[in-house]
């Protein structure tokens, strides 16, 4: 995928000014229908704990699950193809649909599709890659990039729809009405049978591998993903390594926390675990199943700082509560994975140079933490983030100037305390009695958004702080 | 070779080479015991009571549910619930003993062929193996007399359960399953029928899997 991280403050700046990605981003239930789940259940946040301990544990053994994982995987006729890079995982996929003589190859919501390109590979290669879930369909209709993990369309709104299916599908009437969103989704259910009958393979992601059993898993609620596993000769699974967790009771126990955290559902309306290809005598059922497990970056987080980074169950409950993703949407993050948890994962999977403003695109207001369902601690993960673009000289100059700066008083307590007693008498003085400063000289983008409050009489925070001690001592 | 490369990769990591043996055979063992970790009390009730969650929840989740006494009383409520939805006499059934062995031949206006789905049925019979009551979920397996296009394919998707296969977790679910051989091909833990809420967040019910569930709850 194409990457614009770079020009993450343009992007933002541009998605800032969209009304009409403003009045998509308006539409914020997702935190109430959370909040009420986790309510429901009085063992939410133990249930965290427990998450964390389990991918902490298998992340600890990778290596031994991952190869328990394959041998299972193969003892239930099925195949593995393990890929470092992207490059051969694109490869792997298009070896399988050209071995299989696809055409079409109908695909389940798959973040690391995304982040490998497929669709763009097998389109290069004469195959038709259909996209099933039902927002993952409009983008493609419409060649947008997903702008969330968990509702790839969470920018569009129900007009962008009508608009699209009018302009792509032109074999219906033109002057349809569609009176309810239903008529929307009744278009493209009819629309996609068609591709999900007519499909020689279908692929589709996993938000679990299970080494017990060598299954896969996939959760959705359309039903898109089943039917894409279930209906053509081939079945490909694209999976990254840390997908992995020892046992089917591992995985429930992340199933408890996966639905609450994504959509506020208690469970999702389809989980399923799919091992190995049709067994004799069955009546329907893949009869090839691959797995593509990819690693794209992923071993060498390993054993740093991001390790826990690994833990992330994709849920998208740190976006969803992050007041910047709010405000600026999912493509001005301009890679796969926007909000929180790509601020942290985006770097190290492409690298802090191209990335470094996503870590700084954060109030470090700790919301992401507290919801997240396997507690990372993406807050501190950012900081380690800005604190290597320091390292490797990727901040800006007068950025790096200004920390030396605030650095040199900071270890100087006396002249840090001379400086703040003088900028707020200055800033005292520039008030004039008003309460707060709508612009300031050097601070014009800050003052952009909001007002500055003006000091309050009574000094620094240090003087007042020393006064209180002293009023209490006596 | 990348399974080299990668295995490697994570071991450099972990500083550390592949594990010793007796490190390996502690984590065999623990695949091998699957520990349950904390399951939620709301599960934790008397049969009798995890059957009422069981129906709470898959109306909770837009589901329906009918109870008969007995299994012969299956047919009469698969034709009662099809007319009262104005639809056709015409099912796909799975395969299954424990359906075929219904008196459906005492109702000759329906029509029943016992076999997987195809795209142009309307409605699909399923055999249900567990329910969960923890979410009002059914655990459907499958096997040759339980094919998963039945859970797909069909506009409606009734499923045939017997109370007595209604336990409280998914972990009781898990243990009956591997009581009974290796895992299946394709197990599906359904929970009510699909929806998308992708237009706006907006919940609509009947995305691409069956817009209606009924669930036949056998009590004899």
């Amino acid at each position: 995928m194409h990457i614009t991280s770079p020009a993450f403050k343009e992007n933002a700046a541009r998605a800032l000014g969209d009304a009409r990605l403003q009045k998509a981003l308006s539409r914020t239930g997702s935190h109430a229908k959370r909040a009420r789940a986790v309510a429901a259940l009085p063992e939410f946040e133990r249930l965290r704990d427990t998450g964390r301990d389990i991918k902490n544990h298998t992340l600890a053994n990778l290596d031994f699950y991952l190869e328990a994982y394959a041998a299972k995987v193969e003892a239930a006729g099925g195949h593995v193809h393990w890929c470092s890079t992207a490059d051969e995982a694109r490869a792997a996929v298009l070896e399988i649909c050209r071995k299989a003589g696809a055409r079409t190859v109908t695909k389940g919501k798959s973040m690391i599709s995304e982040e490998l390109g497929i669709n763009d590979h097998l389109e290069a290669h004469g195959i038709r890659p259909v996209e099933t879930d039902l927002g993952e369909y409009i983008l493609q209709l419409r060649r947008e990039p997903p702008s969330h993990i968990i509702g790839p369309a969470f920018h569009l709104n129900r007009e962008d729809w009508e608009e699209s299916f009018r302009r792509s599908h032109t074999d219906l009437p033109a002057d349809r009405v569609f009176h309810e969103r239903r008529d929307i989704l009744a278009e493209a259910r009819t629309r996609l049978r068609e591709a999900f009958l007519a499909a020689d393979v279908g692929i589709t992601g996993a938000n679990f591998l299970i080494a017990e059993t060598g299954s896969s898993v996939i959760v959705t609620n359309e039903g898109n993903g089943d039917l894409t596993q279930t209906l053509p000769r081939v079945h490909v699974v694209l999976a990254s390594i840390e997908k992995v967790v020892p046992t089917l009771e591992d995985c429930t126990s992340l199933l408890r926390l996966l639905a609450r955290s994504a959509t506020g559902q208690d469970f999702s309306v389809y989980t399923t675990f799919s091992t190995g290809a049709r067994r004799p005598a069955d009546l329907d059922g893949p009869e090839e199943y691959h797995v593509v497990l990819v690693d794209n970056g992923r071993s060498a987080m390993v054993g740093t700082e991001f390790q826990e980074m690994l833990r992330c169950i994709r849920c998208a409950a740190c976006m969803n509560h992050c007041p910047v993703y709010g405000a600026t949407g999912g493509h001005a993050y301009g890679w796969v994975y926007p909000g929180p948890m790509g601020s942290v994962l985006t770097p190290s999977l492409v690298g802090v140079d191209k990335a470094a403003h996503l870590p700084n695109a954060s109030s470090f207001c700790g919301r992401c933490e507290s919801v997240c369902p396997v507690k990372i601690p993406l807050p501190k993960m950012m900081r380690h983030w800005r604190e290597r673009e320091f390292e490797r000289h990727l901040t800006p100059a007068t950025q790096r100037r200004a920390l030396g700066l605030w650095a040199w008083f900071a270890r100087r307590p006396g002249a840090y305390r001379l400086a703040a007693r003088l900028g707020l008498g200055a800033l005292g003085l520039l008030a004039r009695g008003r309460g707060a400063f709508t612009w300031l000289p050097g601070a014009g983008g800050w003052t952009k958004g909001r007002d500055l409050p003006a000091p309050e009489p009574g000094g620094t925070f240090m003087d007042r702080y020393a006064r209180q001690k002293r009023g209490a001592g006596r | 070779m990348s399974r080299e490369a990668i295995l490697g990769s994570i071991r450099r990591g972990l500083k550390r080479g592949a594990l010793p043996e007796d490190q390996q055979a502690m984590l065999r063992g623990r695949m091998a015991q699957h520990p349950r970790h904390l399951i939620p009390a709301r599960s934790r009730l008397p049969h009798p009571e995890q059957v009422a969650l069981f129906i709470a929840r898959v109306e909770a989740e837009f589901g329906t549910v009918e109870r008969v006494p007995e299994a012969a009383q299956v047919p009469q409520a698969v034709a009662d619930y099809l007319a009262g939805q104005n639809l056709p006499p015409r099912l796909a059934m799975a395969p299954h003993p424990a359906l075929l062995a219904l008196p459906w031949a005492a109702l000759p206006l329906l029509s029943v062929e016992a076999r997987r789905a195809e795209a142009s049925d309307l409605v699909a019979v399923q055999h249900g193996f567990a329910g969960v009551a923890e979410t009002g979920t059914l655990m459907l397996p499958s096997a040759p007399e339980r094919p998963t296009t039945l859970n797909l394919l069909a506009e409606t998707a009734i499923v045939v359960l017997r109370s007595a296969d209604i336990v409280g977790a998914y972990e009781e679910a898990w243990d009956r399953l591997r009581a009974g051989g290796p895992m299946p091909r394709n197990v599906m833990l359904v929970t009510g029928p699909s929806r998308s809420a992708d237009i706006e967040q907006t919940l609509e019910l009947g995305a691409h899997g069956p817009r209606r569930l009924h669930v036949i709850l056998v009590d004899g």
